[in-house]
């Protein structure tokens, strides 16, 4: 009974409690909160369960209604989606706990509406990953976009401008989307994912096909924030509320990654449409252009939040020129890319958000070195994060970047192999910037050297309360212990993943 | 003779492990610094027995192996302790015990600032510069030669001083630069060939590829390794690493992450590339021409520096060369004088740092043109120094003079006489940028130091160690820890198995 069902429980459980928090905090204001972390901890076990299932018996299938497919809508949970199901709501379980304290201290009369609408968030995240139809993904795609705008607008003074500017950009692109499944459906007859997959090798010749799949990678690109169509992301993640940012960041991009594969990968065959529209290689320069692009951009911020956001425009171009290279080696980097970007990005916006709470400020400029002393665990959380942004072993971050490698060494792209090389360098410069910031007493040398005594000033303890520190250092400590569990990773889960057509 | 069994084993994975895990120790004992540092002092002895306990079956031909798990795929995190990983941890973790009680009399005499960290770093460089020494693939190596290069860099940046700073910057840029080249050059590596594994005499697979693919892939890897073995133009972020202080001078920058450098230069060319494959494409041509040059214009550059530290910091530069020189002549005698000198060198150039460090700590004195006299004053301590520095120069009877002996005796095996015109070259600039200092010292006056003795003996005691090992492996390369029989053995696995 629950396995046949498992598709769907996940976005079900979410969809329900982000209506029923309101029905009840209407009342009860307190009860949001727990109501919220209760939905999101129910759902890590049949996450859990559901990947369990999936690699030990194949996928599972649900149609609603009993409405069989491809007249009925379909829910499938294969490998990628129940790996990205876990992965969504493991990362927001640990950003949920983190924000108790950082949501009633940045916007503490909001408190019913804000977890009402991550959790629609969340059933929009997981519902994308679920469905096997093009048009339910969009109704998805839709829930979890407006939620996204909310949760953006409630943010500091700028945040109600930069939400309405995602609005208008992230509504293109799901028009873009909306507009691509109309082409195919007119074309193939049909909304489901694995009948169209059947249909389109006959019709792959037509230009109305082919224009469809552009427009809804185009309009996913936006969502994804790939490069160039990354502009309204450094406004959107920056001025939004710590929490809101801590759940964007890693997770928004990641599931329009995602979409981009099952469109790309499972949908259409990579190699099919390659013979006509260059897609693949055009996504896979403009990433290699995204890595370049973000990681200077990032070099010249001022801002800790803003720096992390143009990071993500850089991150995003790994994952798509891993996508891009359309080989196993560079999807597996690609994959695991997405876990552990989510992974580094969440910890180092939960480090961004204790930074704010107790500082008041995330300004890299107003940072010395007394802040290593006066939160000494959370900023060697944030040194974690940096190494493994960086990639360099053994954190997780070293073990995506040489599986995209070893991709782009395959496929022989060797400006790619530069550039993934150049990124991690470019990665190196801006966050050592604030490494040392932190650590090191910057242009006082002498005056310092000179404190008498060995000189242990005397530094408060500012540290961040335990319900905020404990979600950033197991992160951190994932980082480390993915980095070694990589190879298991890859030839259980990711494996299992490689589309049939690479 | 040469037939190699490996074993199962944790002890490679203990000795790598065991400094690690002082590190928490270290810091928690943070406010009792007796405590802190016993633990340092037991971690280096247990670290040292248990590399110890490795080298009767190295000798034997038989190779513990600690295989963990796999990290990629077809490749596992593996150890093996065979001959030349035990050589070189033998001296790392030896020197390691040397350089901590001479550190506990440096930072307390100095009243240095963040204690706990310089010993939690150095812990854990010495864990990585031992995982260096273990690795048995490629994969394993990078990840401890990046390990050591983040370590190092709090040890780099002590002072805190802008130098300092900056100085960590420059070894950060050339050294994570590297890493990434290394990276790639691995990546390559892995698609060409199929294979991570080092093996003795090289990948036969290599030998199946296209000249400029080989080229290419070699280039990669020297200039990835050669960044820690300073080989010309690759070395400039070795003096200015000399902000550090000078223990760490002493033990990184002469012995652990210098040398994990040039030991990455013989396991490329030994067990990578492989003796056949580098002369069949002329690429020992291109080893031998960069490691002349280095070796020349370092000791040149040597003599322009006023510092004490940076004149060792570039005679560090060249003697390093000495050992990719040996790698580069690819005959029994060349290898085995290159391998020495990875030993003769680092058991040396700890003893000028040490003396360079004792001086500082006691008369504040960084400048040679202020040490006249100093002889007087500190005797023991500027005794080793003559000795170590004629040891460099290669007058027998100091270890220095069998390692060049060697490196001669392979150039003559080899018939390149301008290596044996570098040789004798080099040597003569070594004295004559080393005893200038010595002749001031001794010869000359002045009553600068007349207020003061030698430095305390947690500092000298460990110098005149390293100074007696010196001269005691020079007249018995074989009395301790068997390093020549290890060096021959070394070299006849990568010649042997290249032309069975």
């Amino acid at each position: 009974m629950i396995e046949a069902n498992l598709p769907l429980l996940v976005p079900l459980t979410f969809l329900i409690s982000a209506l029923v928090i309101p029905l009840i905090g209407l009342r009860v204001p307190g009860a949001a909160y727990p109501l919220a972390l209760a939905a999101v901890l129910a759902t890590i076990p049949i996450a859990g369960f559901g990947l369990y299932r999936v690699m030990d018996g194949g996928p599972v299938s649900y149609t609603l209604g009993g409405w069989e497919a491809p007249i009925g809508i379909e829910f499938v949970l294969d490998p990628l989606a129940s790996f990205l199901t876990l992965l969504v709501t493991v990362v927001s379980c640990l950003v949920l706990i983190h924000a108790r304290h950082v949501a009633s201290v940045e916007h503490p009369d909001k408190q019913v509406p804000y977890y009402s609408l991550v959790l629609l968030l969340l059933a929009g995240f997981c519902g994308i990953m679920a469905t096997g139809d093009l048009f339910n993904l969009y109704v998805f795609l839709e829930i979890s976009s407006l939620a996204g705008y909310g949760l953006v607008a409630i943010g500091d003074k700028r945040s109600p401008v930069s939400a309405y500017r995602y609005l208008i950009l992230g509504s293109v692109g799901t028009g873009f989307y909306l507009l691509g499944t109309g082409f195919i459906y007119v074309m193939s007859g049909s909304l489901n994912m694995a009948d169209v997959a059947r249909i389109l090798p006959q019709i792959l010749d037509q230009p109305a096909v082919l224009a469809g799949l552009i427009l809804m990678v185009t309009g996913i690109g936006l969502k994804t924030a790939l490069f160039p169509l990354h502009f309204w992301l450094p406004d959107a993640y920056s001025s939004a509320s710590s929490v809101s940012s801590a759940l964007l960041a890693p997770l928004g991009t990641k599931v329009g990654a995602y979409v981009l594969i099952r469109i790309l990968f499972f949908v259409f065959d990579p190699a099919a449409v390659e013979q006509r529209v260059p897609i693949t290689s055009v996504i896979a320069w403009l990433s290699a252009g995204g890595v370049l692009y973000g990681s200077l951009m990032a070099l010249a911020q001022q801002e800790f939040k803003r720096m992390l956001a143009y990071s993500s425009v850089a991150q995003i171009g790994y994952i798509g020129l891993g996508l891009g290279m359309a080989n196993p080696l560079g999807f597996t980097g690609a994959v695991l890319h997405i876990l552990n970007h989510a992974l580094m990005k969440a910890a180092l916006f939960l480090v961004a958000g204790n930074l704010r709470v107790q500082l008041g400020h995330s300004n890299i400029a107003a940072m010395d070195h007394r802040l290593s002393r006066q939160m000494p665990w959370s900023m060697a959380a944030l040194v974690v994060g940096a190494l493994s942004m960086i990639g360099l072993p053994p954190t997780a971050g070293f073990f995506s970047k040489w599986y995209l490698v070893l991709g782009g060494i395959q496929g022989s792209y060797w400006v790619f192999v530069g550039v993934i090389l150049l990124g991690g360098l470019l990665n190196a410069i801006y966050f050592f910037r604030v490494v040392e910031r932190v650590y090191l007493p910057f242009r006082r040398g002498p005056s310092n050297q000179a404190a008498p005594n060995g000189g242990q000033e005397v530094v408060e303890n500012r540290e961040a309360r335990f319900s905020m520190l404990a979600p950033t250092l197991v992160l951190a400590g994932a980082l480390l212990a993915l980095g070694l569990a990589s190879s298991f990773l890859v030839n259980r889960v990711i494996h299992h993943m490689i589309p049939a057509g690479l | 003779m040469n037939d190699l069994s490996t074993y199962p084993s944790a002890v490679p994975l203990l000795a790598i492990l065991v400094s690690a895990a002082s590190v928490p120790l270290i810091g928690i004992s943070a406010r009792r610094p007796n405590l802190r540092e016993f633990w340092t002092l037991l971690a280096a002895g247990a670290k040292f027995a248990l590399v110890l306990s490795l080298l009767p079956s190295a000798l034997a031909n038989r190779v513990a192996e600690t295989r963990l798990f796999e990290i990629s795929r077809g490749i596992d995190l593996t150890l093996r302790a065979d001959a030349f990983g035990v050589y070189f941890a033998l001296i790392a973790s030896g020197l390691w015990i040397l350089t901590s009680i001479y550190s506990i009399g440096y930072v307390r005499g100095l009243k240095e600032k963040h204690q706990t960290r310089y010993f939690a770093s150095f812990a854990l460089c010495l864990s990585a510069t031992l995982g260096v020494a273990f690795a048995a693939n490629l994969l394993t190596f990078v990840i401890f030669f990046e390990v050591l290069t983040i370590s190092t860099y709090p040890l780099v940046i002590h002072k805190q001083t802008p130098e300092a700073i900056a100085a960590g910057r420059k070894y950060l840029a050339f050294t994570l630069t590297a890493g990434v080249v290394l990276v790639a050059a691995m990546a390559a590596m892995a698609q060409l060939t199929g294979t991570l594994e080092f093996q003795p005499g090289g990948l036969r697979a290599l030998q199946e590829l296209s000249p400029v693919e080989v080229k290419i892939l070699f280039g990669m890897f020297l200039a990835g390794v050669g960044v820690k073995a300073a080989i010309m133009p690759l070395h400039a972020w070795l003096p200015a690493a000399m902000a550090a202080p000078t223990p760490v001078s002493a033990l990184l920058h002469a012995v652990a992450v210098v040398k994990s450098g040039v030991f990455g230069v013989v396991r490329v060319v030994g067990f990578l590339f492989g003796p056949e494959t580098l002369s069949r494409f002329g690429l020992n041509e291109v080893m031998l021409w960069l490691a002349g040059s280095t070796i020349l214009l370092a000791s040149c550059l040597a003599f322009a520096e006023d510092n004490l530290k940076r004149r060792l910091a570039y005679s560090t530069v060249g003697h390093l060369s000495y050992v990719v020189l040996g790698a580069g002549l690819l005959s029994p005698s060349g290898l085995i004088g290159g391998v020495l000198h990875i030993a003769n060198h680092a058991t040396m150039k700890i003893v000028l740092f040490f003396c360079a460090g004792a001086i500082y700590v006691n008369a504040h004195k960084e400048k040679i043109s202020e040490l006249d006299g100093i002889g007087r004053a500190m005797p023991w301590t500027m005794g080793a120094f003559a000795l170590a520095s004629l040891g460099l120069a290669g007058v027998p009877p100091v270890n220095g003079f069998v390692s060049k002996w060697y490196l001669g005796l392979g150039a003559l095996e080899g018939g390149s006489v301008a290596v044996v015109a570098i040789l004798l070259i080099s040597g003569l600039l070594n004295a004559g940028y080393f005893l200038p200092i010595v002749y001031r010292a001794f010869f000359k006056q002045s009553e600068n130091f007349n207020s003061i003795g030698e430095a305390s003996a947690w500092m000298v005691v460990p110098l005149i160690l390293a100074a007696c090992f010196s001269a005691s492996m020079g007249l018995m390369p074989d009395l301790f820890f068997h390093f020549f029989t290890l060096a021959e053995r070394i070299a006849a696995q990568i010649l042997e198995a290249s032309n069975p």
